[in-house]
């Protein structure tokens, strides 16, 4: 009875649909790539997909959800990343098992990101619309010139971590014991990184992203959120905190980002800080918008064609940029066209409509 | 100056300066301002404002426009930090606390142009207001603890209980913005009922009714006073509501009180009939 009663409420049984069209996607890919059925540029991609759709859901909490315009999230991946990679390298001899360590560096990386939104959140969230803008992509650039500067290693004596201010300094002055590697190398980011990141792992993450969102936006908590968004003043007036819900969202974000960036930075052997620039901020903003606000199905979609979409334009070589801009477009133009839009309703309620009927002759 | 420790059920005086219902006399008042003003640079917007609301009483808050009365709203939840006086509220003292928690400590209003949750259902709307009430953690709502789906449950009850007060449990899974204009003026009401006050404020409630939704509006509010045993105070222009329901009506000009009374003491005020009509020319 009741769960029946849960099945026939109507965000249920979307979220479930959610849940369920992921794990069908997973199940296809899987299968797919165990029998070498997908081509070599795209088996590659996997996992920075997997790690882009967390991206773009945990933005959507913030852009969408908490109505806040953030233009530093790669920020909180640099974050995650760097922190995830040194997490997985500093405990492969603990932990030797790849899975468990990578779920390890994935919950440090959340953590370390987390810490970072909540700090760089005290002074943003007394701002909002075009400036909070402004100071999130600022702290975007300063985290990553931050990392640019670091110096990481790791011996049998523990972590070394200099910090490269005047540019004089570089792996030698961590004075490694003998055995020891270094992790981060400065402007040069991190490399040798051993590859733990597996397609499956960055499919569990989107889960318990997806878990994560959608049962915030349903809760207490979510509504409180959203209440902000739409109207700040009457939400006051209801005994909700705007700040402290605000920053909920953030910190719950860039904690979803970190752990997003730990699997990314897992994933590749060599890592620079340049990749977590403005531009990769931007695009996940675009997947974001192009997907729709607050609508986590369009980011996941979003997030999956526009990183296979440049790899499969490789062809175009030169040409491959303006394609890609060109099939942005037109996804904009369409999906904001009204005839487009009735048509596709009218063909949803016809569906619905014979559902109904089915529904009461059985 | 008098001031007053509350307690639920303890009976204190109201002070003996100030007019409130005869019911409402041997208890403590749900509001007292006291010498309360705010400048906006030069503009004494409020001035030297005195007001004592009763524990059951339904006032009014009438005058001219661009008298300060929105301000005394806004003054009283905190929207604006006060210049100078005092607010108690159910006895506590309001300094430096924010809008949000002067509604935890039991005061609720509606806004003159309607603020709604508009992307949000009527349901989702009155749960907002139900946050402080029935609550419980973040981490809860994420794992879907039992404590949640209690709290859920209750919510949704209660919400549509307080929707049935005006026949609007069937509009719970509408849009918000997308309501009739009289609805959405009804659920900004219930959205403040849902967060539990001892005093309402209604910022002009009857504003854009047509004189049969404004009589259903009279009923209503003294409905609410009567189901949720609360105060409430009420800014309006529709003399004929606020002479009927309203047990006592303060007179605003200028952002000072130029008269205080009941309805009839105010109908027959001089100040007052010159505040609205101006003064009459010797012949």
């Amino acid at each position: 009875m009741a769960v029946m009663k849960f099945l026939r409420d109507k965000r249920t049984r979307r979220d479930l649909l959610t849940y369920a069209l992921v794990i069908a996607v997973f199940a296809v890919v899987y299968v797919m790539q165990a029998n070498h059925m997908i081509p070599r540029m795209i088996a590659g991609q996997l996992v920075p997909i997997c790690a882009y759709v967390v991206m773009a859901l945990s933005l959507n909490l913030v852009v969408g959800v908490a109505g806040d315009l953030s233009l530093g999230h790669a920020g909180f991946m640099s974050v995650g990343a760097y922190t995830g990679i040194v997490a997985a390298m500093g405990l492969s001899e603990v932990i030797p098992d790849d899975g468990l360590r990578l779920i390890v560096a994935m919950a440090v990386g959340a953590a370390s990101a987390a810490l970072a939104g909540f700090l760089v959140g005290i002074p943003v969230l007394r701002l909002s619309g075009d400036y909070l803008a402004i100071v999130t992509l600022a702290f975007g650039e300063i985290i990553k010139e931050i990392v640019t500067c670091l110096i990481v290693g790791v011996d049998e004596r523990g972590l070394h971590v200099l910090f490269n201010l005047t540019g004089s300094l570089s792996v030698s002055d961590l004075n490694l014991a003998e055995g020891g590697i270094a992790i981060i190398k400065g402007a040069q980011g991190a490399s040798g990184v051993s590859v733990i990141s597996t397609f499956a792992a960055g499919f569990l993450l989107v889960m318990v992203t997806l878990v994560v969102v959608l049962n915030l936006v349903r809760s207490r908590t979510g509504r409180a959120i959203m209440a902000v968004r739409d109207n700040r003043i009457a939400a006051e007036s209801v005994g909700i905190s705007t700040t402290r819900y605000r920053m909920i969202a953030f910190v719950v974000s860039a904690a979803l980002a970190g752990a997003a960036g730990a699997l990314f930075g897992n994933g590749f052997s060599q890592l620079s800080a340049t990749k977590f620039d403005f531009n990769t901020s931007i695009l996940i903003l675009v997947f974001v918008v192009l997907g729709g606000l607050g609508n986590m199905r369009g980011s996941m979609v979003a997030a999956i064609a526009l990183t296979i979409l440049p790899e499969a334009l490789r062809q175009f070589s030169d040409y491959r940029m303006l394609v890609y801009a060109v099939v942005l477009i037109l996804v904009m133009i369409i999906s904001n066209n009204d005839t487009l839009k009735s048509a596709a309703h009218r063909v949803a309620s016809r569906f619905a409509s014979r559902r109904k009927e089915v529904g009461a002759d059985a | 100056m008098p001031k007053f420790e509350f307690e639920r059920g303890k009976m204190v005086p109201v002070p003996s300066h100030s007019i409130v219902p005869e019911r409402d006399v041997n208890s403590a008042p749900v509001l007292e301002a006291l010498h309360l003003g705010i400048d906006f640079g030069g503009l004494k917007a409020v001035d030297d404002f005195n007001l004592t609301i009763g524990r059951t009483e339904i006032a009014g808050l009438i005058g001219p426009n661009g008298a300060g009365k929105t301000t005394v709203f806004n003054l009283l939840t905190k929207v604006y930090a006060p210049t100078r006086g005092t607010i108690l509220l159910n006895g506590h003292d309001t300094s430096g606390k924010t809008v949000h928690q002067v509604n935890r400590m039991g005061i609720a209003r509606t806004f003159q142009n309607i603020r709604l949750f508009d992307t949000m259902t009527v349901e989702e709307n009155v749960k907002v207001g139900l946050h402080n009430t029935k609550a419980y953690s973040t981490l809860s709502g994420i794992l879907r603890t039992p404590s949640y789906w209690k709290r859920e449950r209750e919510a949704h009850e209660r919400a549509l209980e307080l929707l049935s007060l005006f026949d609007m449990q069937d509009l719970a899974n509408h849009q918000a913005g997308s309501l009739p204009y009289g609805a959405q003026r009804r659920l900004e009401i219930v959205r403040a009922l849902a967060t539990n006050p001892s005093l309402l404020l209604l910022d002009e409630p009857a504003a854009g009714m047509n004189p049969s939704e404004t009589a259903d509006l009279m009923e209503n509010i003294v409905k609410i006073r009567d189901t949720f045993n609360i105060a409430i105070m009420l800014i309006e222009h529709d003399m004929n509501l606020v002479m009927n329901i309203c047990e006592g009506i303060c007179v605003l000009n200028f952002g000072r009180v130029i008269a205080k009374g009941t309805a009839e003491e105010i109908q027959n005020n001089e100040a007052v009939i010159e505040a609205y009509l101006g003064k009459q020319k010797e012949a």
